[in-house]
């Protein structure tokens, strides 16, 4: 059919794509019908010459004639192409310039050989850039973990041996640690001991109290003071941002390399300045930087805004990979969580370059034990079926804590948002911290850092043990122990009561302060928190089994599986079952959640238990709210991000969503031909829309195609400077061929080379959800509306996103970009 | 002209202080934990032996029970070897320390000191140099700037006071919608 060859590449390949070597199998068109027949006016493709190929609208500017071939390889006008900040990018173009970019390389190839290499490394650049991206990412991961460590030991002493030593390497080597006190030794100093000499007594207490408030607050006052200062991006965790950005925004500077420097150095001081937050969201926000950096490399993916989204996609997954040492969780947490298009390249490749990272930080070996992560759990106690109540009981709570957290947490950004508590960040911050500190000190399981308390907690209990937590009963005949250390269950011992209510204290202070903490103006992420709240309820529950089990081993629940002086229960499972519910009520993640819990573990025995933790805790948070926390700040800041997974279920026509409304002034349209210069400008002036269609006559309304407003802009100032004979009177040309003018006139001014010839319509009888699927697929930015062939009005992301919020019966002015 | 000697011995001192540097021999270390057996207490052992050796007979010593409970002893006894690197230790601490002191020098100079030079050096006319009001609400307005900042002088101190300027407004742009409008970032 002779209609077929006037669309752009785009269409085209994804009905042919045995043509183009393209494995980006991803867009499914349903339903959509486009109908492109014209009577008269230009005559259709196919019967001759045609001046542009593919979807480069970029040349053919005024002086070329109709027969000139565009090579997309070309550099077109500076800016042409290009997007304003906070707008959302032309999916469609960006994938069909690469795909015309792709066929004009592998075209060329034929011809020389210097052709061929050239194509050669252009298939490999992708593999490069991914490569780079691990080293890069993992690099950076290790540097902090390795910094991090040093600064939180900061606040507590001084290593007289190097002053680069945290405590546990200060006492590496030395041979004065005894079975009790592991930590002690000569060459780690506090600082009572650095300032007053003593290190025990109350003033000694104090003076160590006094001093690590001191370097909390510091701590503190750098990181914003440098966010401030530098990098105002660099703040929170990263993830709704790059979520959004993934789906098509546009934020200039958000993972440009000041970002990056400073997310990277605040990092490390927000998390030593103990404050209850983590370090895994950041870390995320950094790959992401990192692999927007890199881009900068390749000119296949500086000049593509859709490639980029796939190495940003990629390098989600090295954040999370570096952060968990779980390189499969990270593929599939940037598939659930964080990207929008995630084409089958991309899952291999994201898998490589998390590979890549993981290797990096295993080769730097931050914590000399050669594990990727604090907390990686080493035994494989079995389980009982009789205890999936209390896990599922676990997931419960994990899935109310979730809900409730989400709810606190919005409201409490809210009102930073608009009340008077915006206006002092600084003093915020120096505030929540001084709070935390004081409060963290007294208690020893909150003033340790978050990794390192679900570490502990995580930790079964074996002879070999001396912590609190394991202060049970000695057993009572020493001979009588079960398989190399692991112990019976036991009685609860003085330590171990301490160790309970001490933990519960600080399950009540974590739960609250994490309320107000994540979102402040310093890189701050939540799986930690959101971990050891669970760890934290998952450990006392396992302990209470336990002791149930212990003093009740008759009673007809345990009495089929746990025999006196058998290991039956083991609590560090419950709390690594609770750490997962929780996090799981929070971010609504569930394979990618599954998996790296499992990575964590490295063994597959506890998939089940974890399974029925996640499952449940999802389920109960979903039936108390809709969203997971990054849902919501996405919701909350107003992004335009059209939710992929939810279902559109309101039966509304096009009709009602478009514009112009009825009250609406009619719609702003430019003509073919016939317009000046001067109009041109005084209608873009006079309006802020992004876009304008083009139409055969005002009274036809016959759709020709779709001009972007900042296109119009770069080359009508282009013209004015560098051609000659444009005026304001000159007319504007939209044709193919100028039409006949007086030869007294000025020349006429040619934008055919800027005007989209196949802008995407439905019409007015279109169902919304057949319209939001559109939308949603091909990742449009308007799309027309026409009624019987003729235009009627159009239809933009942001009124299908303000089209939503009024249906579920919120306010709509909340969306506040386009 | 440096005789061949004295060539190699440089050469010899610069390996000699990068393996140094990189490879400690205190670096490694197998470390026993030996719980309490009977009446004796629990005990933790280290010593810088290699992976074969890492193993309770090499490295538990003085032995603190004698014949045949030692093997006892033993069983219960783990020992693991690890690994780490204090080169890259101390290079990271050393590095991060630096760039951030770097920062806060330029944070200080940018707040403090910069514009009481600029006032020394072009008086008080021209100081009213950065533009608090470019912050344009409309996003739209920079497609005009597009095409109007290619006339760059060739001078390289322009070329970096330029980039500098334009750096700062768009530090600037950052912090009015994240700190004071509340637009991004919550």
């Amino acid at each position: 059919m002779d209609t077929s060859g006037f669309r752009t590449g785009s269409l085209d390949s994804l009905h042919h794509p045995s043509d183009v070597d393209d494995d980006d199998e991803m867009v499914d068109i349903a339903g959509a019908t486009l109908d492109f027949s014209h009577t008269d006016d230009d005559p259709p493709l196919g019967s001759g010459d045609y001046e542009e190929r593919g979807g480069s609208r970029a040349a053919g500017m005024n002086g070329n004639g109709p027969n000139k071939m565009v090579d997309p390889l070309e550099d077109p006008l500076p800016g042409l192409g290009t997007y304003e900040d906070f707008n959302t990018i032309d999916w469609v173009r960006e994938k069909s310039k690469d795909r015309d970019r792709h066929r004009e390389i592998t075209n060329k190839s034929k011809e020389s050989t210097v052709a061929l290499l050239h194509s050669v490394s252009d298939a490999f650049s992708g593999w490069l850039l991914m490569l780079l991206v691990g080293l890069m990412a993992g690099a950076l991961a290790g540097g902090i973990d390795i910094a991090a460590h040093w600064l939180t030991d900061l606040k507590e002493g001084l290593c007289l041996v190097g002053f680069w030593f945290n405590h546990e390497h200060c006492c590496w080597t030395s041979n004065e640690t005894t079975f009790q006190e592991r930590d002690r030794c000569p060459q780690w100093q506090s600082w009572a001991e650095l300032i007053t000499g003593t290190s025990e007594g109350a003033f000694a207490y104090i003076v160590n109290y006094l001093m690590y408030i001191v370097w909390a607050l510091l701590f503190a006052l750098l990181a914003v003071a440098l966010v401030r200062a530098f990098a105002p991006y660099a703040c929170g965790s990263g993830i709704p941002e790059i979520k959004t950005i993934l789906s098509g925004f546009i934020i200039r500077g958000y993972l440009g390399k000041w970002t990056l420097i400073i997310k990277t150095i605040t990092l490390v001081l927000a998390v030593s300045s103990g404050l209850s937050l983590g370090k895994e969201g950041p870390l995320v926000h950094v790959a992401c930087c990192c692999a927007n950096i890199l881009c900068h490399l390749f000119t296949k993916y500086r000049k593509n805004e859709a490639k980029r989204r796939e190495v940003l996609s990629a390098a989600a997954a090295v954040g999370v990979s570096v952060a968990f040492g779980a390189p499969i969780g990270g593929v599939l947490f940037s598939l659930e969580e964080v990207s929008y298009y995630f084409p089958l390249k991309t899952l291999w490749r994201s898998f490589f370059a998390a590979l890549v990272a993981a290797f990096t930080l295993h080769s730097i070996n931050p914590f000399g034990n050669s594990r990727l992560v604090l907390f990686y759990v080493e035994f494989h106690a079995p389980w009982h079926l009789v205890e999936l109540v209390p896990f599922i009981l676990l997931g419960i709570f994990g899935g109310l804590w979730g809900a409730l957290f989400i709810r606190a947490n919005i409201a409490w950004c809210r009102r930073r948002k608009s009340t008077r508590l915006g206006h002092y960040p600084v003093m915020e911050v120096l505030v929540v911290t001084a709070l935390t500190a004081v409060l963290a000190y007294p208690n020893s399981y909150t003033r340790m850092s978050g990794a390192e308390l679900i570490a502990e907690l995580f930790n079964d209990c074996s002879l070999l043990d001396s912590s609190q937590l394991c202060g049970y009963k000695p057993p009572t005949n020493t001979s009588k122990t079960g398989v190399g250390n692991s112990l019976a269950d036991r009685p609860a011992g003085e330590g171990l009561y301490t160790a309970l209510w001490q933990l519960a204290l600080a399950l009540v202070f974590k739960m609250m302060i994490t309320v107000i903490t994540f979102g402040m103006k310093v890189p701050s992420g939540l799986f930690i928190p959101s971990m050891a709240v669970g760890a934290i309820a998952g450990r006392l529950l396992g302990v209470g089994m336990e002791q149930l089990a212990y003093y009740n081993h008759d009673s007809f629940i345990f009495k089929g599986w746990c025999s006196p002086g058998a290991d039956c229960i083991t609590p560090g499972l419950y709390a690594m079952v609770g750490a997962a519910s929780c996090l799981g009520g929070v971010t609504r993640m569930t394979v990618s959640l599954v998996v790296i819990m499992f990575e964590l573990t490295g063994g597959l025995e506890y998939i089940v238990p974890l399974m029925a933790a996640t499952m449940t805790s999802k389920w109960v948070a979903d039936a108390l709210g809709r969203e997971g926390i990054y849902e919501a700040h996405i919701r909350l800041n107003g992004y335009p991000f059209l939710e992929p997974k939810e279902e559109f279920g309101h039966s509304s026509l096009t009709v009602d969503v478009m514009r112009p409304r009825r009250s609406d002034p009619a719609l702003a349209v430019l003509t073919q031909e016939g317009m000046t210069v001067g109009e041109v400008e005084a209608l873009v002036e006079s309006t802020r829309y992004s876009g304008f269609p083009v139409v055969v006559s005002q009274e036809s309304q016959r759709l020709v195609g779709f001009v972007l407003r900042r296109d119009l802009l770069i080359s009508i100032d282009n013209a004015r400077k560098r051609q000659e004979g444009v005026v304001s009177a000159s007319q504007v040309v939209f044709t193919e061929h100028a039409p006949a003018q007086a030869d007294d006139g000025p020349p006429p001014l040619r934008l055919r080379g800027i005007v989209d010839l196949s802008p995407f319509t439905v019409t007015d009888h279109t169902p919304m959800d057949i319209t939001v699927d559109i939308f949603r697929k091909l990742g449009l930015r308007q799309c027309l509306v026409t009624h019987n062939g003729r235009l009627l009005g159009i239809i933009t992301k942001k009124d299908i996103l303000k089209h939503m919020a009024q249906i579920a019966n919120r306010d709509p002015d909340s969306i506040l970009f386009n | 002209i440096m005789s061949p000697v004295l060539l190699k011995l440089s050469e010899k001192t610069t390996t000699n202080m990068i393996c140094d540097l990189f490879q400690n021999s205190e670096d490694i270390r197998c470390k026993c934990i030996c719980p309490p057996y009977r009446d004796i207490e629990g005990q933790i052992y280290k010593q810088n032996v290699s992976l074969k050796d890492c193993n309770c007979l090499h490295v538990v010593e003085p032995m603190p029970v004698d014949g045949k409970d030692v093997e006892a002893y033993c069983l219960r006894c783990e020992c693991k070897y690890e690994e780490r690197s204090s080169g890259t230790i101390k290079v990271t601490i050393i590095m991060y320390l630096s760039i951030l002191g770097l920062l806060l020098l330029y944070m200080v100079y940018l707040t403090l000191l910069e514009p009481i030079l600029k006032r020394r050096l072009f008086g008080h006319s021209q100081l009213i140099q950065n533009d608090d009001d470019v912050g344009d609400q409309q996003p739209f307005a920079n497609a005009h700037n597009v095409l109007s900042h290619s006339h760059s002088r060739p001078n390289m101190l322009n070329k970096v006071e330029h980039a500098q300027q334009r750096w700062r407004r768009q530090v600037q742009e950052q912090r009015k919608s994240v700190f004071d409008r509340h637009v991004v970032l919550s």
